[in-house]
């Protein structure tokens, strides 16, 4: 009991002097600096009119490899932090006939939205991260309602290091031909795609990343369920 | 008077971390930690806020004077999915804890080793 009253009373303190500082920032006002240039030149320096995707993938490019960086270690700590020798799916209930069959009936259509989602990344809101997540939660539904499913393992993790690759590899041809690592070499060099910016193809480079982080997101987190929902069984 | 999304934002964060001190289950923990991190992006994208505008997606009508900040809404997905990134290894060793010692509760488990 003395415990939490201290707790709360220490919180409320904290409290009050989190609140102290933001008093000094006025809510709803317009404090952009480097925001207002971003959304003045969006569309002639990247060509996408989704400001947000255009400042995660172009203007702060290396926010989001480290970013992918870290659900690839998240990914791969889970894996070496749950390995056994053998493990398998020990669940032992199988779905309902109404759930099995949604299931295999909505699965495709998860998938699609999926990658509908981050093949628009440049116009509409979402992105790879949202795209992936959608996608692997496709397989989680899989993995509810079947006992048996499993990915394929070998061709999800090759899938994974190709997309992280393919993600390196077009900003090392950006350093090859721009100068600099995660140059927009489609957009700024070629002016692929110049005339019919707000359509599928333009904005350089920020859909076939988003493509390459969405299928890495979306094979990790499926990953990472599997790692997670499989236990181990004695010989 | 501070607005209501500052001060929902800070109570979100004061929940989360009453539930890291003082709760002794290690789900219950994780879940605080959760707690914490909606609550910094919630504060992240208020302050990003410019009133009357709307998102900062350059369709027909929206010109770059009526949209808000894109710059807290990128620092946000980066936070979201670090946060999703953690908590993924967080249980994945609360998984092994519990395994080894039978129990989730931080006081036991303390008492458990050496």
């Amino acid at each position: 009991m003395l415990k939490r009253a201290l707790a709360i009373i220490s919180l409320l303190i904290i409290g009050y002097w989190l609140a102290q500082g933001l008093a000094g920032v006025p809510f709803g006002q317009d404090k952009m600096l480097v925001g207002q240039y971003y959304l003045n030149h969006v569309r002639e320096q990247t060509g996408a009119v989704n400001a947000v995707t255009a400042v995660v993938v172009n203007y702060r490019g290396f926010d989001t490899l480290g970013e992918v960086t870290v659900l690839f270690i998240a990914s791969t700590g889970v894996g070496a932090l749950l390995w056994r020798k053998k493990r398998e799916r020990t669940a032992k209930t199988e779905g309902s006939v109404v759930l099995k069959t949604g299931a295999e009936l909505l699965f495709p259509f998860i998938v699609l939205f999926g990658a509908y989602i981050f093949i628009h990344g440049h116009l509409t809101p979402g992105g790879g991260f949202p795209g992936g997540a959608t996608i692997a939660t496709a397989f989680l539904l899989l993995y509810m309602a079947f006992v048996g499913y499993e990915i394929p393992h070998r061709a999800f993790e090759k899938v994974e290091g190709v997309a992280g690759m393919g993600y390196v590899l077009v900003g090392l041809i950006g350093l090859a031909i721009g100068g600099y690592f995660l140059f927009d070499w489609i957009w700024l060099t070629w002016k692929w795609g110049a005339e019919n910016i707000g359509r599928l193809f333009s904005a350089g480079f920020i859909p076939v990343i988003y493509t390459l982080i969405g299928i890495k997101v979306g094979t990790e987190l499926s990953g990472i369920i599997d790692n997670m929902l499989k236990e181990e069984v004695g010989e | 008077m501070i607005s209501v999304y500052y001060f929902g934002a800070i109570s979100l964060i004061l929940i989360g971390l009453y539930a890291v001190l003082v709760k002794k289950n290690l789900l219950k923990i994780l879940v605080g930690l959760s707690i914490m991190e909606t609550g910094v992006n919630l504060l992240l994208i208020s302050i990003g806020y410019v009133s009357g505008r709307s998102a900062p997606i350059l369709s027909e009508g929206i010109g770059p004077n009526q949209a808000v900040d894109p710059i807290p809404q990128a620092l946000v997905l980066t936070a979201i999915v670090i946060g999703v990134a953690t908590t993924a290894m967080a249980l994945s060793a609360a998984i092994i804890l519990y395994e080894k010692y039978g129990t989730l509760n931080v006081d036991e488990i303390r008492r458990l080793r050496g």
